[in-house]
């Protein structure tokens, strides 16, 4: 999957990418879909002797608009089931499915069936001969349940139809999408800042895709439904209406089966057993000077600022345990987490239990100090990424992080004053990070576009960003190496930070 | 690898080799394959009703007694129970057997609507269609009985309905 991923990287750069930003595309074919419905709406007439001939107008007469419009619908409508499963399949093999994930997971469950009766109802409106199979089918389906007193399909014999059937449809067709976005928004309510729209070139991408697909292979009605003749042979839509061969192939029970084992499936994945979570980060009262950069870095709203017990007019971030994806990225965006304080134990504002602050800063001392060779580089490394941990020579120090987002900027500064020569920074690929902004934040920190951020006086020659995914071990090897050489061609220069702790370094060496 | 920008030409063409083909892939599955539903040479009867049937046991005139206990405002004479029979239902297409079942009577006190439903397909073409319902457990025999020829086009759908206020059974 990385592998696919990383490839579409290079064509449509990772903000872009579309394997990256399925659930914005679907978010993307929602809105295309609700907005070409509105139109739809004005010029729909719902009378049952009328509404087939009212889009054959505006599908054939009045092509240029309405048969457009009615185009962009039906393919927004395909393109959102397309991406929704695309989206279910990778974060299925990302597994991510479980832990503090499991409420995205399960709430997504509904929208699935919520897509269907959207999409399935649009076609029952379309009133010919495939939507009158689509609602014989259903109703077929939903009678073998016992919950009608008088079976759905007797809707659909002839003399039974009145204007009022489309009246309700109508009301359904707008009624359900909107019980959809609800369900939507239910399902992004544990991520902060969520994906809904994607990058303004996927999207003008996207759309332009549709018209042209619009113009080139425009969506048109079969004959008008008549309740005493059926139609051999379909030209159905298998995003949506695959279940009623699937149904006609087994049984109306058996295809209740199986949409009920699917679904049962999928609400029980995050109970089977899975690797367990790392402990929650835990806030430090006396350290946390309730600077809310914690509190807007975490990608999972798992932060809340309240009022802090010892200090009037200050907040003190509270960390939920629920939501808490034990990533570190709110130690890295710590103030706090300077490793330049003096205190002999560093203890930060919020920290991971399971990888402190404190004990990074000592592991960055001892390895550096312990370094020898011509050029001495300290690599900040992933765990989630290219195993960065098989670079450590004689010469190289590796500091594996559960994210990169846990490094704080300043610990770069002080692995330069305190013997290295460089750093290189490394961690998922954008897009790609498990925690979703750990790779985005650490490069602005670095960058110096987001708090806390590195210091200007920090030498940029002597820093190197590379964002690798697990398989790409090779570039970054390909990587240090060039790094390696280009700190050799620098030298002991002018701009090259002092010692800041020699106290430290003795104490090591 | 090519440069990442998005004015290079092959990002460019790579970029709409990727649209189209997910052009293609949503423009052929919104209406391909076609899905063959039923035989072009094939006709579909549908049996389908929804219908209450008589009353399981006989009514009775209520003793002097019986009304005496009840409220003035409830003192009708004549009790029926409140159970429905089930309607038995037999159909022969061309002489031979093409379906018998029974329907029972919906609700937890089985006084509501029987219904049905079932689809057979059946060769378009002459055929002589007979349907017998019993719809009154204290009658032996069926006491809707309906025979008729008929010619099925092909992919027409004829239907059969049980509707007391349209004679029993009829066929649409």
């Amino acid at each position: 999957m990385q592998r696919i991923e990383s490839f579409f990287d290079e064509i449509f750069g990772a903000a872009a990418n579309p394997w990256r930003h399925l659930g914005a595309l679907g978010f993307y074919f929602l809105w295309i879909a609700l907005a070409t419905g509105i139109y739809l709406f004005i010029v729909l007439d719902t009378g049952i002797e009328e509404i087939h001939a009212s889009i054959e107008y505006y599908t054939h007469e009045q092509w240029w608009l309405g048969g457009i419009v009615r185009s962009l619908h039906r393919y927004a409508a395909d393109g959102l089931v397309l991406v929704m499963l695309l989206h279910i399949l990778r974060e299925f093999l990302y597994g991510r499915f479980h832990g503090f994930r499991w409420y995205s997971w399960i709430t997504g469950v509904p929208t699935l069936w919520l897509v269907y009766a959207s999409g399935i109802g649009g076609y029952w409106l379309v009133w010919d001969q495939l939507g009158l199979f689509s609602a014989i089918a259903s109703a077929e389906w939903f009678d073998w349940l016992p919950i009608f007193n008088t079976p759905a399909t007797r809707n659909f014999l002839p003399g039974v139809l009145t204007d009022r059937f489309f009246t309700l449809l109508v009301f359904l067709h707008i009624g359900i999408p909107l019980l959809l976005l609800l369900a939507l928004w239910v399902h992004i309510q544990r991520v902060s800042q969520s994906d809904v729209f994607p990058a303004r070139s996927l999207a003008l991408g996207t759309l332009a895709m549709l018209l042209v697909l619009a113009l080139a292979k425009p969506t048109v009605s079969h004959g008008k439904a008549d309740l005493t003749m059926f139609s051999p042979v379909l030209h159905i839509d298998w995003y949506y209406l695959f279940i009623h061969p699937l149904m006609y192939a087994t049984s109306p029970g058996g295809l209740w089966a199986i949409a009920g084992a699917l679904t049962l499936l999928l609400l029980i994945l995050p109970l089977l057993p899975h690797p367990r979570q790392g402990p929650v980060a835990v806030v430090d009262p006396p350290n946390c000077n309730g600077c809310r950069r914690c509190f807007v870095d975490c990608p999972y709203g798992a932060i809340t600022m309240l009022p802090h017990p010892d200090k009037p007019g200050h907040e003190l971030a509270r960390v939920h345990p629920e939501l808490c994806a034990s990533c570190g990225i709110c130690a890295g965006a710590c103030p706090s987490s300077t490793p330049f304080r003096s205190m002999d134990k560093l203890v930060t504002g919020i920290d991971m239990p399971q990888q402190p602050v404190g004990a990074l800063r000592a592991e960055m001392e001892r390895k550096i100090a312990a370094l020898r060779g011509q050029v001495k580089i300290a690599v900040f490394g992933c765990e989630c990424a290219a195993a960065s941990s098989r670079l450590e020579s004689g010469d190289t120090a590796v500091l594996n992080l559960m994210c990169s987002g846990l490094l704080p900027p300043s610990f770069v500064e002080y692995a330069l004053r305190g013997g290295a020569d460089g750093v290189l920074v490394t961690g998922c690929r954008e897009g790609s990070c498990a925690y979703r902004f750990g790779t985005r934040w650490t490069e602005e920190r670095l960058n110096g576009r987001r708090e806390p951020h590195l210091r200007p006086s920090v030498p940029a020659e002597r820093l190197r960003l590379d964002w690798a995914d697990r398989h790409e071990m090779s570039h970054l090897k390909a990587t240090l190496d060039d790094f390696r050489q280009h700190l050799q061609t620098l030298g002991a220069d002018e701009k090259r930070p002092r010692a800041y702790t020699p106290r430290r370094i003795v104490q090591h060496g | 690898m090519v440069s990442k920008s998005p004015t290079n030409p092959l990002v460019m063409v790579a970029q709409a080799l990727f649209y189209g083909l997910f052009a293609v892939i949503i423009g052929y599955f919104s209406t391909s394959p076609d899905y063959h539903h039923l035989d072009p040479d094939t006709a579909l009867i549908k049996l389908s009703f929804s219908t209450q049937a008589e009353p399981a046991g006989e009514c009775r005139e209520r003793t002097p007694e019986e009304l005496a206990k009840l409220a003035p405002n409830m003192r009708a004479a004549k009790t029926c129970p409140r159970e429905r029979s089930p309607i038995r239902v037999s159909i022969d297409l061309d002489g031979k057997h093409l379906f018998e079942g029974v329907a029972p009577p919906s609700g937890l006190s089985k006084d509501g609507p029987s219904t049905l439903y079932r689809r057979f397909e059946v060769p378009a073409g002459e055929h002589t269609l007979s349907v017998k319902m019993n719809d009154n457990v204290r009658i032996a025999d069926f006491n809707h009985v309906r025979e008729e020829k008929m010619t099925l086009k092909p992919a027409q759908i004829l239907v059969i309905d049980l509707r007391k206020d349209r004679g029993g059974i009829f066929f649409e």
